[in-house]
């Protein structure tokens, strides 16, 4: 894929999946302890979210760095907005504001309510 | 000069932090697939910072990252960051 065509693609998966976590590795083996903890945060509050590997896609790789104003992975969008990497999700997360967006946002997860 | 080096003058600049902890973890991660073996690769970051004040968290990470975005490019390979106002709970 060309520069352009990556950044379209990006768009569209973001856009396209109530939640997506850009990672290294997949949701069943994260190559990168920051890209499991990521998952196990997502897998724990029950949400479904799309995964895409950026290990498999070294165009993806970069260009999701410049779209996002973000040099790291994993990266976190829920509909369409970036949300943070590893560890702002972990603090969202402790906080119970992960919780909170995607009840806001309308997005079907486990629920923890107290 | 070391890249904990660069970070902790880099951040103690761009930030006047009230408290800076640059711990070098890298020895952590030596010998994993993706470690680069330099001993400069891995850090985790603990800032307090007036700055942060009234900053999104997405926004104060932006903040740390722009100032040691040579750093980030150049070999850290993996940054774990902590960012706090001097009036929040750290």
């Amino acid at each position: 894929m060309s520069e352009k065509d990556v950044n379209a693609w990006i768009k569209e998966t973001i856009e396209g999946n109530d939640v997506v976590l850009f990672m290294k590795g997949n949701a069943r083996f994260p190559q990168c302890g920051f890209s499991a903890t990521a998952t196990k945060i997502l897998q724990h509050l029950g949400v479904p979210f799309k995964d895409v590997n950026v290990l498999d896609d070294q165009g993806i790789r970069e260009a999701i760095k410049s779209y996002s104003n973000w040099p790291t992975i994993p990266q976190l969008y829920v509909k369409g907005e970036f949300v943070g990497g590893c560890d702002i999700m972990r603090e969202m997360f402790e906080a119970g504001e992960l919780h909170d967006l995607v009840c806001a946002k309308g997005i079907p997860h486990q629920h923890h309510h107290g | 000069m070391s890249f904990e080096d660069q970070i902790r003058e880099k951040l103690t600049v761009g930030l006047t932090p009230v408290r800076l902890d640059v711990i070098n973890e890298s020895a952590m991660h030596a010998g994993h697939r993706s470690s680069p073996g330099t001993g400069e690769s891995h850090f985790r970051v603990l800032v307090v910072s007036e700055k942060f004040a009234g900053q999104t968290r997405v926004n104060r990470h932006r903040m740390v990252n722009q100032l040691i975005s040579e750093e980030l490019a150049g070999g850290v390979h993996a940054l774990a960051l902590s960012t706090y106002a001097p009036d929040e709970k750290f």
